[in-house]
């Protein structure tokens, strides 16, 4: 299931504009790793090239490699819609497909694939993964209604549902927290902690508290200034990134002393 | 300024009961709310507008009585707008102070506005429905007009032909038009993506007589010169139609969030099955109605279909064969050849624009309920 990632010298170009410059880091399976930084350096447009998805950018470009159990995604030949099969990815902001109800969204990933499955394993995986995002007590009785009809903190964790239900390796989160209120932030962090235990999750976030909360190891990304490309300044342990890190700018930026 | 604002709270104390229409918002009897005290009644404006009625009628009637002419309603009504306006405002100026006197001003002139932009619609409605309505029995639905000179007919041909070429015009452009837009939105890039827009502008304005021109050259060319025929009449319809369906589903599918397609690629669902399961469905109600619009938009054509349809008084239910009738051409040769019996030329002419328009409405209604049942549900 959970899977390792490499990452060996990655440059992410706009077009001509190198956004990330330079990243090379190991991510463990079985573990959660967070990303945390100023905004603007660029945290977001690398977890999106872990699947891929910085293509549907336009002049979105990668050099480098990206490993995952030693298969590198950006070698040639290598189809974008499988890798996003296997590494799933959480939005910022909950997207729910308007037109299907809580029940049709969950199983989106297979449904929209084109793939057939008899209404007893569809029941099951259904019930799975919404337990498994800590959803199913509260939207079973509705599984029909709309999944826009949840609150925001549900949608999202409908969101995460409908990314474990299609068994992903990977689980990558854009900042899944900065559109909920404390106490759905609170259920996605438990969440998170139970999913550590089947995926490789990587997380981005703004919020340094959840970092220390939730993350095993922690990457640290800064920028030098607008228009320079971001860069990762330190990639360790949690407790070493919040307690005694190597670099200044680190230190800077968790305590809060930033510029 | 100064003098506005206070206005209000000064007058509240002793004015709370003299018939200003300020009624104490919820506990009557106690200290009377200061933000609604110093306001006109809601019935104000409305008496306002009927004494200018009453007005500019009584004005009117004297010119009438003095001149002996007849009653000059057009001006009446023009005066009572006028007078209106005047006299709101001066009202609210005394009573409410400058900002709100500004705010009822334009109330009455968005209000005239708007009944100035819906009195040409109304008007032609009526006349339509008023002439329309004597020849708008069964005979005009069950024949048509072969052999008829003079009185009786129908114009069954002309709604038969107008429906299969507008048919077959939706046929052509509606795939061509979606999966133009789709092409546009979703994977065109640079050059071919830009002169495509280009050109769809272009043919937007494109005079729909030169449409005509075009299918009937077109036809021309393989059959020889003065075909018509009833394809050809939905083809100069398409070409008209064609950009009218692009630009509108081009609209609807930009405004589908890119969040959506994000979440389904992130899921590992290839492009053409995103477009085709998520973009699609998401804007299906504002495609619908986008060409509902478009259909709206070219059955009421009457240039191109004269000169690539022709026009005949014989049933044709085949477009691959002979002229073919359909109902703007039918009005339009109905008028301009009036033959013995004008009177029931006439008649058939503007039960004919009766009948045209109700299809129109029925198409519009149509749309209207495809894009309700289709829309995302929001429902709790």
């Amino acid at each position: 299931m959970s899977k390792r990632i490499e990452v060996k010298d990655l440059n992410v170009y706009y077009s001509k504009f190198l956004a990330v410059e330079d990243v090379s880091l190991t991510i463990e399976p079985r573990s959660v790793t967070a990303f945390i930084g100023p905004s603007g350096c660029g945290k977001s447009t690398f977890i999106r090239t872990l699947n891929r998805m910085h293509e549907v950018i336009p002049g979105a470009r990668v050099e480098g490699e990206v490993l995952v159990d030693g298969d590198n995604l950006y070698g040639p030949g290598v189809d974008p819609v499988l890798v996003r099969r296997n590494i799933g990815m959480v939005f910022q902001r909950p997207n729910p497909f308007p037109t299907m109800s809580i029940r049709e969204n969950v199983l989106a990933g297979v449904t929209l694939n084109n793939r057939r499955m008899p209404k007893s394993t569809a029941d099951d995986l259904v019930e799975k993964s919404l337990q498994g995002a800590n959803l199913w007590k509260e939207v079973k009785d509705r599984l029909d209604k709309p999944g826009s009809s949840l609150s925001g903190g549900q949608q999202q964790r409908l969101c995460i549902a409908r990314a474990i239900a299609v068994e992903p390796d990977v689980l990558l989160m854009d900042e899944p927290c900065s559109a909920l209120d404390p106490i759905s932030t609170l259920a996605i962090e438990d969440l998170i902690e139970e999913l550590k235990n089947e995926y490789t999750i990587v997380i981005v976030t703004h919020n340094m508290q959840q970092a220390s909360r939730v993350s095993d190891r922690t990457a640290f990304f800064n920028i030098a200034g607008t228009g320079k490309p971001g860069k990762l300044i330190e990639y360790d342990d949690t407790n070493t990134i919040f307690t005694q890190p190597s670099v200044q700018a680190t230190e800077d930026y968790v305590s809060g002393r930033f510029g | 300024m100064a003098q506005t604002e206070t206005a209000p709270l000064q007058r509240s104390g002793p004015a709370s009961g003299s018939g200003q229409g300020s009624k104490p918002g919820t506990g009557s009897g106690a200290m009377p709310n200061v933000y609604a005290s110093g306001r006109l009644g809601k019935s104000v404006p409305w008496i306002v507008l009927g004494a200018s009625l009453l007005v500019s009628i009584a004005i009117f009637a004297l010119v009438q009585v003095a001149s002996g002419g007849g009653f000059n309603v057009a001006g009446a009504v023009v005066l009572t707008g006028v007078l209106n306006g005047v006299a709101i405002y001066l009202t609210a100026l005394l009573v409410e102070g400058g900002r709100q006197a500004k705010d009822r001003l334009v109330t009455t002139l968005v209000s005239s506005a708007f009944i100035i932009a819906l009195a040409p619609l109304v008007s032609l409605f009526i006349t339509v429905l008023s002439r329309g309505t004597a020849r708008f029995d069964v005979q005009l639905f069950t024949e048509s007009m072969r052999n008829v000179v003079g009185e009786g007919g129908g114009a069954l041909h002309a709604i038969v032909g107008t429906l299969i070429m507008t048919g077959i015009a939706a046929l052509i452009s509606v795939p061509i038009g979606l999966l133009t837009s789709i092409y546009l939105v979703e994977y065109g890039r640079g050059a071919l993506a830009r002169a495509i827009t280009f050109f769809v502008d272009v043919m937007t304005g494109i005079p729909s007589i030169v449409a005509g021109l075009f299918a009937y050259a077109l036809f021309a060319i393989f059959f020889g010169p003065g075909i018509r025929l009833g394809i050809a009449g939905a083809v100069a319809l398409s070409v008209l139609m064609i950009p009218v369906v692009v630009r509108s589903s081009e609209e609807m599918l930009r405004l589908v969030p890119n969040e959506l397609r994000e979440a389904a690629f992130a899921l590992g669902v290839p492009k053409w099955l995103t477009i085709l399961k998520v973009v699609l469905p998401t804007s299906i109600a504002g495609i619908t109605t986008g060409v509902m619009l478009a259909i709206a938009r070219v059955i009421g054509e009457t240039a191109p279909l004269l000169v690539a349809a022709g026009f005949t008084a014989n049933m044709n239910y085949n477009p691959f064969d002979g002229r073919m009738q359909s109902l703007p051409v039918f009005v339009y040769s109905s008028y301009v050849s009036q033959g013995t019996d004008a009177q029931a030329y006439l008649d058939r002419a503007w039960a004919a624009a009766l009948t045209l328009i109700l299809i129109v409405m029925a198409l519009n209604l149509i749309a209207r309920l495809v894009a309700r049942a289709f829309s995302p549900k929001l429902g709790r």
